[in-house]
């Protein structure tokens, strides 16, 4: 693809950080201005990610026709050379030279659209965060930070700065929660989160260093193998690429035991546990609700994405054989994910912590469609990473916007808000019904193909347990996940009618008024996307292939 | 044939959805509001109209107005749309019904803006299941179809509204899970969703070629699993007896323009699915033996006649039972409704047979063909008669502000015009002969007795019964002496009303005296379809 003449990934990890620079420099009295330079930012951020989305989602079918012509070709890395060709805007830069480390930018089919959703949701959450009062400054400048650390991730083509944003969005994520979020909770949530993830992607950094030395030792071995430019010890994700297709991570490591299938677990669980994975999930739902709106809608629409988006970007694409292995039996943890999370939803009181279950049960959606390994799956997948994305936003936003007024969230108490909210009543029912998988709207579009998708690979798809062969299992999986989404539907219908519909009490909520102007763009900027992709689905499948095939190829399912 | 540039079908299916978004946005204005829903739904009723009358019944061997663009690629879905002569038909009903609800919904006064979009979005729903030829599009529809109807229940129906809409809801929705899930095995394992395509290919589908094995199972147990995930979803939305439970408590709470749309149009949602998905591509299904407790031996054509003519007859006994005149009319939607699934049996039972032996006798075939047209018909017939049925329910309750029968009496004193139109609506409903539902009801009745017989005959009781129930509702209505609660009401039917059943009254006649021009379109396609097994 030909270069764009100006560092547009740069900017949009940079441009956030130096606003957050700047408002931390102001006087604590400048609140407007803070807000202003934190919208600005976000706003720059956004028009950059659509730029970025419009100029590849153009370029996508030039990009599948080149993938195609390398399958069809004999080279011995055709996953790896496919993987290459699907970057777009790649900026580099030797970082630490010594250790094959670089700052190295790209984005592929996959983050793009991952790109969009966290711009979409950085300009979300400063609107809905105008109102705050307590430090708005500092909370502007985290609230950036955090969104320049989740791009970073998104955008980054070497594991080391993968890493390095990583670590930077959990750092604000922190002090986000336990400053300002809700009283009961938030010392105990931010903590638990901070922990849970840490040690995540400490197991998750422990592989990647692992891999890090054995693939520098192989092509130490195997110099005529490395990519013109490269050294042997690097850290870049097509290097690592390069050295998985072609076999050094088969190496044996315990006993005869291939070094890919002891390690994918631990890679690939490691960045699930921010994905939301059971038994990992147990933060989340805490986290979410603890969180102050704005960081709720980061926290559940972006960055439980960054764990999924990680896991697959270096568990599945760099260890192949050990998914081959080891994803038929994390399918069951997804299922529980989706069944029982919906179910947990079901018995919530609290609204937020309704929202907070249903991301755990949706997100398993997203892993289940990873372990399906074929295109179907995979790209329902990818449509439900965003499509999850802007609704869990949308969900957060609107139960913010009924906590601010009513300052309750207990749903038998709450009644009738549709009648003085009737904006954010529409929003959470086209959101709730995107969350049931209602045809016209994105969550369909996202989980039919992963249910298809699973179907398909049934045939394919075994489990060796000992001796003992588990064959055709996938079908019977998705028949019980689809139950998940009755019980999906159940607890929308509950909460919508507690909440929504039903008489409204004026003696009880003599304050509550209907939301703002500023409030209802957030409401619109959110469920825009689901209309969007549930009636024209094009205009993000066929983006989301050119990050599919290679990873297809390296698990050499056709 | 285009409109604006945009293919008449796709035209009919998204036209209802921006006008319902027009309306949603519209100023607060009632006038305003209601006469531009009512010019968007005349609209949407001429285009169906124009698309009826151009579509050729000289060469209906396939679909018209066909057109399939890339939508879905990842997993070969398609924008296709197409229609024969019966979605044809169905595609007329849903047009003409259209602006006579928008009409009745003019009584609503309660956020009149919204009502009337969801009125039109309803149509967006249904219109585009019946021209959908492809599978994933008719699912999405299918469902999109549920919102609207939920949310008129939910909003504007009477007090039990709650417990109605959500029984609606959940019911429906839970029934669709199976068919989502045999439309993505489906779907998936012949890499297209096209109809016309799968039909081909389908029901020839032997797995894996060494074993018949399909995921892990005999292909037979994997195709019967499909079957009936379409299966229980149709019978819940006909409804087929025992899978009715929903349809009296949402029509009785119901807003009346809701009960004109989910007697008149949505029901025939299920029929449909039956004709065009659900015998076409189980053939083999319908026909397989089945051995139930090991001796009788049966097949699930059979039983679904059994489960048709149980809901004629039981049907017409509940109906026969109620004091409630909306549940009473929901009852004869499952009493109507019971011919339209015995005629569906007999096409199962013949194309079944015809695609297992590779033909049937002429006989049979000849029934089915009858039995199949009757049953198209009878969709049509019921979907104007229990429209108009509806509409007189609502017109009364609308006035009265109960449903309780024992409250009425004697009411043709003081509403003549009312009565009149009350007694040629349920006449046509009871099939008098010379009136819609005769033509209909007869040729099912044709069609079956040869191959159902004795079926057949018990469904006569409950035409029996139905004479019962329907003489009962006009006695309890429009007879006996007045209830003098009322002297102060004016229960005369109000010009507006009139003008919306106007249509359904010169139809139902139109129908009865001279069925071909419907018929001839229906029976061109079902012959060459059933013929071309």
């Amino acid at each position: 693809m030909e270069a764009i003449g100006f560092p547009v990934l740069s900017l949009l990890i940079f441009v956030p950080i130096l606003a957050a620079v700047i408002i931390l420099f102001l006087n604590k009295d400048q609140r407007d201005l803070a807000r202003g330079i934190a919208i600005t930012a976000a706003a720059v951020g956004l028009g950059l990610s659509l730029f970025v989305y419009v100029n590849y989602n153009n370029n996508a079918t030039t990009i599948i026709a080149e993938q195609e012509l390398i399958a069809q070709g004999e080279s011995q890395t055709a996953a790896t050379d496919m993987f290459e060709s699907s970057i777009a805007f790649e900026e580099r830069i030797d970082w630490i030279p010594a250790l094959g480390i670089s700052y190295h930018l790209g984005v592929d089919g996959l983050s793009v659209p991952m790109v969009l959703l966290t711009s979409m949701a950085a300009v979300a959450g400063v609107l809905v965060s105008w109102k705050i009062e307590d430090r708005t400054k500092e909370f502007m400048a985290f609230f950036l930070l955090l969104v320049a650390g989740v791009i970073g991730v998104f955008v980054s083509m070497d594991l080391f700065v993968l890493f390095f944003f990583y670590e930077l969005a959990i750092f604000p994520m922190y002090l986000l929660i336990a400053t300002w979020g809700w009283v009961k909770l938030r010392e105990y949530a931010a903590m638990k989160l901070t922990l849970y993830i840490l040690i995540g992607s400490v197991i998750s950094l422990v592989g990647v260093i692992a891999m890090y030395f054995v693939a520098g030792q192989f092509f130490t071995d195997n110099p005529t193998l490395i990519a013109a430019g490269d050294q042997a010890y690097s850290f870049g994700v097509a290097h690592m690429m390069r050295a998985a297709e072609l076999g050094a991570f088969n190496i044996p490591l315990l006993g005869d035991i291939p070094f890919s299938h002891v390690w994918f677990p631990f890679v690939f669980l490691g960045f699930a546990v921010l994905a939301g994975l059971f038994p990992f999930h147990n933060w989340s739902p805490d986290g979410h609700v603890a969180a102050p709106t704005a960081v709720s809608m980061i926290h559940a629409g972006v960055l439980m994405k960054l764990g999924a988006f990680a896991a697959l970007r270096v568990g599945v694409q760099l260890l192949p054989e050990g998914a081959l292995v080891h994803l038929p039996w994390i399918v069951f943890l997804t299922l529980i994910n989706v069944v029982w999370g919906a179910f947990i939803a079901f018995r919530q009181r609290d609204f937020k912590y309704v929202i907070g279950f249903s991301s755990v049960s949706h997100m398993g959606l997203v892993a289940m469609g990873f372990a399906t390994m074929n295109t179907a799956g995979m790209t329902g997948a990818g449509l439900q990473m965003f499509s999850h994305g802007a609704m869990t936003a949308l969900f957060f936003g609107c139960v913010g916007m009924v906590y601010d007024r009513a300052h309750t969230r207990d749903l038998p108490s709450l009644g009738g808000f549709i009648r003085v909210m009737p904006w954010v009543g529409i929003a959470f029912i086209i959101g709730g019904l995107t969350s049931m998988g209602m045809p016209g709207l994105s969550g369909f579009i996202a989980e039919f193909p992963i249910f298809a998708g699973m179907f398909q690979a049934s045939e394919n798809i075994s489990l060796n347990i000992g001796g003992f062969t588990l064959s055709n299992y996938y079908a019977v999986l998705v028949i019980i996940a689809a139950l998940g989404i009755i019980l999906t539907a159940a607890y929308v219908l509950r909460v919508t009618r507690q909440v929504f519909l039903g008489d409204f009490d004026r003696a009880k909520y003599p304050d509550v008024d209907d939301i703002t102007v500023r409030e209802r763009f957030v409401l619109i900027l959110l469920g825009a996307p689901l209309i969007i992709i549930g009636v024209a689905p094009g205009v993000m499948d066929v983006m989301l292939q050119t990050a599919i095939k290679p990873a297809l190829a390296i698990l050499g399912v056709p | 044939m285009a409109i604006l540039n945009i293919d008449v079908l796709s035209f009919l299916v998204f036209f209802p959805a921006v006008a319902a978004l027009i309306v949603l946005l519209l100023p607060q204005n009632k006038f305003l509001v209601r006469w531009a829903a009512l010019v968007f739904a005349t609209v949407i009723a001429g285009v169906s109209v124009a698309v009826y009358f151009a579509y050729n019944t000289v060469a209906p061997a396939g679909y018209q107005f066909v057109l399939q663009v890339d939508w879905f690629r990842a997993i070969g879905a398609s924008w296709h749309v197409g229609i024969d002569g019966i979605s044809a038909s169905m595609v007329l009903l849903t047009g003409i019904l259209t602006p006579l609800a928008v009409l009745i919904g003019w009584e609503i006064d309660e956020r009149p803006n919204m009502f009337l979009a969801l009125v039109l979005f309803f149509t967006t729903g249904s219109m585009g299941v019946f021209v959908a030829l492809d599978l994933m599009i008719f699912f999405i529809f299918y469902e999109l179809s549920l919102v609207p109807m939920f949310f008129l229940i939910n909003q504007w129906g009477s007090p039990n509204r709650l417990y109605a809409s959500t029984k609606f809801f959940i019911y429906s929705m839970g029934g669709t899970l199976g068919m989502l899930l045999a439309t993505q095995l489906i779907g998936i394992t012949m890499g297209t969703f096209s109809i016309p395509e799968l039909v081909a290919r389908w029901p020839d589908f032997v797995g894996n070629p060494d074993n018949q094995a399909f995921l892990g199972i005999p292909v037979s147990t994997v195709k019967t699993l499909a079957f009936l995930g379409f299966f229980v979803a149709f019978c819940i939305k006909v409804p087929v007896w025992p899978f009715h439970t929903w349809l009296p408590d949402a029509h009785g709470e119901a807003p009346t323009p809701g009960s004109m749309l989910l007697a008149g149009v949505m029901l025939k949602l299920g029929a449909y699915g039956f004709l065009r998905l659900v015998i076409p591509l189980f053939p083999d299904v319908w026909v397989a033996p089945i051995d139930l407790l090991g001796f009788v031996e049966t097949n699930w054509a059979t039983i679904f006649a059994i489960l048709a003519v149980l809901g004629v007859v039981l049907g017409a006994f509940a109906a026969y039972g109620q004091t409630d005149i909306k549940r009473l009319v929901a009852y004869s939607s499952v009493n109507h409704m019971g011919f339209v699934a015995l005629g569906i049996a007999v096409a199962a039972l013949a194309y079944g047979q015809a695609y297992v032996n590779g033909g049937v006798n002429p006989e049979m075939m000849q029934s089915a063909i009858l039995a199949t047209n009757g049953a198209v018909m009878q969709m049509f017939n019921h979907g104007l008669s229990s429209a108009g049925m509806f509409l007189l329910a609502g017109a009364i309750y609308h006035k009265t502000h109960t449903r309780d029968m024992t409250q009425y009496g004697g009411f043709w004193v003081r509403a003549p015009i009312y009565g009149g139109i009350f007694i040629f609506t349920s006449m046509a409903s009871l099939g008098l002969p010379g009136l819609n539902g005769f033509v209909s009801e007869f040729l099912v009745v044709r069609g079956a007795y040869p191959v159902f017989t004795v079926l057949t005959v018990i469904s006569m009781l409950g035409l029996l019964l139905t004479g019962g129930y329907i003489l009962r509702g006009i006695a309890g209505t429009l007879q006996g002496p007045f209830n003098m609660a009322w002297k102060n009401t004016r229960l005369e039917i109000e010009p507006r009303e009139l003008i919306a059943i106007a249509p359904l009254v010169v139809l139902m006649l139109i129908v009865g005296i001279a069925p071909n021009w419907v018929l001839s379109v229906i029976n061109a396609t079902v012959t060459s379809w059933l013929g071309g097994v």
